[in-house]
């Protein structure tokens, strides 16, 4: 007699949802170098994002505007509370401080091609102003950063503002990281370093500690350029609320809101990760500071971290913002990632969106690398009209929400307009959850 | 000497009329009266004026200098000279943190003593202070020299990287990656001309040398607990 019994069935390997396979990829590699690993870019986690609200649009309640017959306004003016010269820009979208250094000369070329083409700023970085993206660009905020790398009062004069920056949203709290292999002689030079070290800049600024200094600070800079410029105070995502009153009280004209999702040349992968606020979370507690001064537009409020399309500009300009600006974004429209270089990324260890060892300088598309050969790659002339080319989509796309929400300027877009698809969303927009009335958090609920 | 009253005609009118002083100008000897420890007096001079503030002042004074010479008959606040491009601040008395915060180049002379964090992050200045000097003196000091009569305080020189550090007196304690060197004749010679622009006669044999030991200047894990 045959033995008939079943074969006892077997469940199927279960993963673990805490010690992931990614999890523990990092375990091994932590345990083979004995160092934290860094990277460049914002936070890859999901969080609650401009994806999480919707637009309500128009019905019987409002009318829309024509999509292709009737204007609607996206110039916006920057630095109107003090400066003497206020930025003037055809569009809301800038773009946002990286580094000589950090990017290729080419790089920052084309960033100053592209934003000059859409009528907007580009702004310098951590390693003080090149002359190609001076000269290839219409409008430049100037950048007061901790390191002064390359600060000069001749560049603070030839700005058309300048940006103090606090923090950034990668890495609130943290100072900048430029490795050995991307300081060459130029950036060397720039920055009075040697050669090939690993450069790490101060997490604070050398001559003020606190908000009362920093409005001491914003004095000598204006007295400097004879109360022309904008200044702007740009700030990393904690605690949005007490650090825009702070900014303005100090003096800003200008107040730059950095989420976490902001990108950064190189920092820790574990601090970006795990400090500071989603984008999202940070808009409104800033707008409301503003209010609360009854400074809202009058000091204007750029916001930025994971700005994507034209959807996510009118989301943050209905949440209050006057602008926004990207990065990651732009470096994608340069060339960053691009699938034709995924043989190459692969030879890296990495593949197409995924590539962030921005501080290696390996970079195939030729952006983030001060290699020779490899900046060779990128084509300042072409990036900068793609550049342009992605300002002007994020523009119109903008332009049709705004326009099927019945407003004739982007700046009109408001809070109202706006429904979110989750709970933490309606309650860091501070908008009701779709289908309800109800804003989480607000009216002790 | 053309004598321009802070207290009455205000710190703009001061700064525009600096600014407007060419490179070539006659008028290159000024007074500033009352300054009563105002802040931002004559920053981002560009031009090779002569200018000398009769009191104490507050912060920044002579920030961003290029090319003039500000005497400071007082004490100075804090950042005083900072981010200097060229040119020379003198101060008879005692300077407050940050001193020649970033400095470029030219050359800062403080009779006194120095506070806090003087001479961080500099980046080609000269500093020569002929009396003591506080906590984190030369944090992440870059390039140029910063030359000490009196005693350190602590943590001097910490994270440095290429600027030299002459001491005459005590150092409380060093900073990471700071190391005391041999104090060659180069660096003598290197020493007595900085000790003659800062118009002080200390003997160059009395000083001793710091600089970086350069073993922070690439990540290695192993160093991990001098951070």
């Amino acid at each position: 007699m045959t033995d008939q019994s079943p074969k006892i069935p077997q469940t199927v390997p279960r993963q673990s949802a805490t010690f992931t396979n990614e999890i523990n990829s990092e375990i091994r590699r932590a345990a083979a170098t004995g160092i934290y690993d860094i990277r460049g870019g914002g936070a890859k986690r999901k969080v609650p994002h401009f994806d999480d609200l919707l637009f309500l649009g128009a019905s019987i309640s409002r009318y829309p505007l024509e999509g292709y017959r009737e204007k609607c306004s996206t110039n916006v003016t920057l630095g109107t509370r003090f400066a003497k010269k206020p930025i003037e820009l055809d569009i809301p979208v800038t773009i946002a401080g990286m580094s000589f250094g950090a990017l290729s000369g080419n790089a920052k070329e084309a960033l100053g091609r592209g934003a000059t083409l859409a009528g907007t700023s580009t702004t310098t970085g951590d390693g003080g102003m090149t002359e190609e993206e001076r000269g290839h660009s219409k409008t430049l905020v100037y950048q007061v950063l901790p390191s002064r790398y390359g600060m000069n009062p001749d560049d603070l004069r030839r700005a058309d503002a300048i940006e103090v920056v606090i923090g950034q949203g990668a890495k609130p709290g943290g100072g900048g990281m430029l490795l050995g292999q991307k300081i060459t002689d130029r950036v060397a030079e720039m920055r009075t370093l040697p050669k090939g070290i690993d450069q790490r800049s101060a997490c604070r600024h050398p001559d003020w500690t606190g908000p009362d200094d920093l409005e001491i600070k914003i004095l000598e800079l204006r007295e400097i350029t004879g109360w022309e410029k904008p200044i702007y105070v740009k700030i990393g995502g904690t605690r949005p609320y007490y650090d825009t009153t702070l900014a303005v009280k100090a003096g800003a004209d200008v107040v730059v809101l950095d989420g976490m999702q902001g990108g950064t040349a190189a920092t820790q992968d574990v601090f970006i990760e795990h400090v500071g606020l989603p984008t999202l979370a940070c808009i409104r507690p800033a707008v409301q500071a503003l209010q609360d001064m009854g400074l809202h537009r009058e000091v204007q409020l750029v916001i930025s971290g994971g700005i994507r399309t034209g959807a996510d500009v009118a989301k943050a300009l209905a949440l209050g913002a006057d602008a926004v600006a990207i990065g990651t974004a732009a470096m994608v429209a340069l060339g960053d990632n691009d699938p034709r270089w995924e043989s190459e990324y692969n030879a890296l260890g990495t593949t197409t969106g995924a590539y962030d060892d921005w501080h290696e300088g390996r970079d195939p598309a030729g952006i983030t690398t001060q290699d020779p050969a490899l900046a060779a790659r990128l084509d300042p002339v072409a990036a900068g009209r793609r550049l342009r080319n992605y300002l002007a989509v994020l523009t119109l796309e903008a332009q049709t929400i705004a326009r099927a929400c019945g407003h004739n300027n982007l700046h009109n877009l408001e809070p109202e307009d706006l429904c979110a698809l989750t709970m933490e969303a309606a309650a860091m927009a501070r908008v009701p959850l779709a289908g309800t009335t109800w804003i989480p958090g607000q009216g002790g609920f | 000497m053309q004598t321009f009253d802070l207290e009455a005609d205000g710190l703009r009118a001061l700064n525009s009329t600096l600014h407007a002083q060419k490179e070539h100008t006659n008028a290159t000897a000024w007074e500033i009266i009352n300054p009563k420890g105002s802040h931002a007096l004559a920053v981002g001079v560009d031009a090779p004026l002569d200018i000398t503030v009769r009191g104490s002042t507050g912060y920044y004074c002579a920030g961003m200098n290029k090319l003039a010479t500000i005497r400071i008959k007082g004490n100075a606040g804090p950042g005083v000279a900072e981010n200097m491009m060229s040119g020379s601040v003198i101060i008879d008395g005692d300077a407050s943190q940050y001193a020649g915060a970033t400095g470029r180049g030219g050359t800062l002379v403080i009779k006194g003593n120095a506070a806090s964090r003087c001479g961080i992050s500099m980046k080609g200045i000269d500093i020569i202070v002929h009396g003591n000097i506080g906590h984190m003196s030369a944090f992440m000091a870059q390039s140029g020299n910063l030359v000490v009569c009196g005693d350190a305080g602590d943590a001097l020189g910490d994270s440095l990287y290429e600027a030299r550090i002459f001491v005459r007196g005590s150092v409380k304690s060093l900073g990471a990656d700071c190391i005391e060197k041999e104090m060659r004749p180069e660096h003598i010679e290197i020493l007595r001309d900085l000790l003659a622009r800062g118009e002080c006669d200390a003997d160059p044999s009395e000083f001793r040398r710091y600089g970086s030991a350069r073993k922070l200047y690439n990540f290695n894990v192993d160093n991990a607990s001098a951070y």
